[in-house]
């Protein structure tokens, strides 16, 4: 049998394509449903000479990934909602000190400390906008094991290109699940490296000053370069400062890094869209119920389509309207009150054609409950 | 090496008020460094948010000026990654113990190497003058205007309590001593915690009529005394100065070393 072939959770999952990145740090406490990852981490990480620490909360184990990150290691923390609440501050410093790093979050059921054991996505406006202040983020999911592992690998080669924190948005459906995937083989999937400066020993460098191309070389921190680091707006030595011209610029820099190329980040899979009249839009755990309904009725001959999102921010806002261009109905199939849904209703020409299948009350929604509103839509009566 | 090799001198003068006592803790800081011969290059330090906070941005190391009373928990990273780099962490009583104090008692539980600096000055200095949870019983601050009901932390117990392997305490008016035990608590292999009694004449001695920053450095002398003293044992009020703890217990980084040697073997 090939030995890259397993059946695991897609807790595992995550832990194994973080480890083929050269992951070889890791800090976390533990929580329902992600705590897989981080036993999985406890396990692995010390046998490659890889450090994982168990902090004192998540606040911590952010703020320590960071750290690491900063020495010249990839790096991950591993969370769920209560928990990604509380490294919302740490994340804020990650972005403004542009210190790479991923953080997962495995979605549970509804908001506060919610239902653990059963899935939600209701985190999707918070990845975006938990953290305050003005700011662009990388925000990536998958609904299968085999997705999860490119999309936890394209995570980690995002957070070096655009030297940023990425969240990868997962649930807890995709989390336990257990499922055959095959581990791609060592350089079957290319990897992005850490940028690093040529400026040599003894020559000033300045740790926050871009190359033409946007991207910012770093210098392994406790290295050969003496710099400073800051959460305060900063200038390119990475001093604090507040001279307005510094503050808008280092704003704009951290949002146009981003958002300027929000159509080399999307990620996405597309079904039967060529002639869809009726498009599905998913994403994580979600989207398999809505794939197994678009191949469904595709079999009796009905022309349904399914966009699934695995980038979700920047919001991939130009493939959607396009996508769905010619499309009578849209139908968002998410887990929440409609987090994405409000995103498409921008994006397409006729708002008024995007419907919303969900659920909130921390079921997995299924094939029934999306076949109910398309035969609404329909005018057909569930 | 001079000591003014070890700042960054162009962003001098510093922010800190007349009378402040940060700058005197940042003098004994880098007297002690300029004696154990320290290399600017192996020293990393990490601070967190208010007045004391704002040392990391004057001296010429590895610095980094993070959020408030997180500093401890970004130092366990750097150092868990990089064992060889000396840590070293100033923070404020604030910083430390309030939003800090979760973060202050694990650390010194895990015992890894670094030196966590607790400068108490009573007061949250940066926000105008708020009580912190080193102000004490009875004390006025802008948000104890009839006076504070909430009693203060003992540092040197708490870090005791907490299992830090070196726990001393001094004050700003013993610069000797305080660059003495700021030096034997960075040569510490483990967990060290050294408390400065430090004045802030500006919100501190403002509010509960203390003086000038001379007076209060008085009031340092006439109420502290050595570990053990006679003075003391006349006096209970007095509040002992010196090294309190100091004991060779396994180190953190040291015993993941023999983790990662287990688990290849296993």
């Amino acid at each position: 049998m090939n030995e890259n072939l397993k059946f695991i959770q897609g807790n595992e999952v995550c832990v194994e394509a973080a480890l083929y990145t050269g992951l070889d740090f890791f800090a976390g406490y533990p929580i329902t449903p992600s705590t897989e990852i981080m036993e999985h981490m406890a396990k692995r990480l010390p046998k490659i000479g890889g450090k994982f620490l168990q902090m004192e909360d998540e606040i911590a184990s952010l703020c320590a990934i960071i750290g690491a990150s900063l020495t010249g290691h990839k790096v991950m923390t591993a969370t769920s909602g209560p928990g990604f609440s509380l490294m919302q501050e740490a994340l804020g410093y990650a972005i403004v000190a542009e210190i790479p790093c991923v953080i997962v979050n495995v979605q549970r059921g509804g908001s506060s400390t919610g239902i653990p054991t059963h899935v939600g996505q209701g985190d999707v406006m918070q990845a975006r906008w938990g953290t305050h202040g003005d700011h662009a983020i990388i925000v990536m999911t998958a609904s299968n094991h085999q997705d999860v592992f490119a999309i936890t690998v394209d995570a980690f080669n995002m957070a070096e290109t655009y030297r940023t924190p990425v969240i990868l948005l997962f649930d807890e459906v995709v989390g336990h699940m257990r499922e055959r995937i095959f581990i791609p083989k060592k350089g079957e999937i290319s990897l992005v490296e850490r940028l690093r400066t040529s400026v040599k020993r003894g020559v000033d460098f300045h740790p926050y000053l871009p190359r033409e191309d946007g991207r910012l070389p770093i210098s392994d921190f406790g290295g050969v370069h003496r710099y400073n680091v800051t959460g305060l707006v900063h200038d390119m030595w990475g001093f604090p400062s507040d001279n307005p011209k510094i503050a808008y610029g280092l704003v704009r820099h951290l949002v146009d890094k981003i958002q300027n190329n929000t159509d080399k980040i999307a990620r996405y899979k597309e079904y039967y869209l060529e002639d869809a009249k009726t498009i599905l839009i998913s994403y994580g755990s979600a989207a398999r119920s809505a794939l197994h309904v678009v191949e469904n009725r595709r079999g009796r001959g009905e022309k349904l389509g399914l966009l699934e999102l695995q980038t979700l921010w920047p919001f991939p806002h130009s493939l959607v309207q396009e996508k769905c261009a010619d499309a009578k109905y849209v139908v968002v199939v998410e887990m929440n009150t409609g987090q994405i849904l409000q995103s498409v209703k921008i994006c397409v020409d006729r708002p008024e054609r995007v419907f919303l299948a969900n659920r909130i009350d921390g079921v997995f929604i299924t094939p029934t409950d999306i076949r109910n509103i398309l035969r609404l839509i329909e005018g057909k009566g569930v | 090496m001079a000591i003014k090799d070890y700042i960054r001198e162009r962003f001098f003068p510093h922010i800190w008020c007349p009378g402040c006592g940060h700058g005197m803790v940042l003098n004994g800081l880098l007297r002690a460094i300029e004696k154990i011969g320290l290399d600017k290059n192996e020293i990393v330090m990490v601070s967190g948010i208010g007045c004391s906070a704002r040392i990391s941005g004057y001296v010429d190391f590895h610095t980094m000026h993070t959020i408030h009373g997180r500093a401890l928990a970004f130092a366990t990273g750097i150092k868990m990654s990089r064992p060889e780099l000396k840590l070293i962490v100033p923070m404020g009583d604030g910083d430390a113990l309030a939003i800090g104090g979760n973060h202050f008692i694990h650390a010194a539980r895990r015992n890894m190497d670094m030196t966590a600096i607790v400068i108490n000055n009573r007061v949250y200095g940066m926000t105008g003058g708020q009580f912190s949870p080193l102000s004490g019983y009875g004390t006025m601050s802008t948000t104890s205007p009839y006076s504070n009901i909430d009693h203060a932390f003992d540092v040197v117990e708490l870090s005791v309590a907490a299992g830090a392997s070196f726990v001393g305490r001094t004050t700003t008016y013993h610069a000797q001593q305080m660059a003495d035990i700021l030096g034997q608590a960075i040569i510490h292999k483990g967990f060290s915690v050294v408390e400065i009694m430090s004045q802030c004449p500006t919100y501190f001695g403002r509010k509960n009529r203390l003086g000038s920053a001379i007076d209060m450095l008085e009031h340092f002398k006439e109420n502290t005394t050595p570990i053990g003293s006679k003075a003391k044992q006349k006096n209970p009020d007095l509040i002992e100065r010196g090294i309190f703890v100091q004991k060779k217990i396994p180190e953190y980084c040291d015993e993941y070393k023999k983790i990662i040697e287990r688990a290849v073997k296993d």
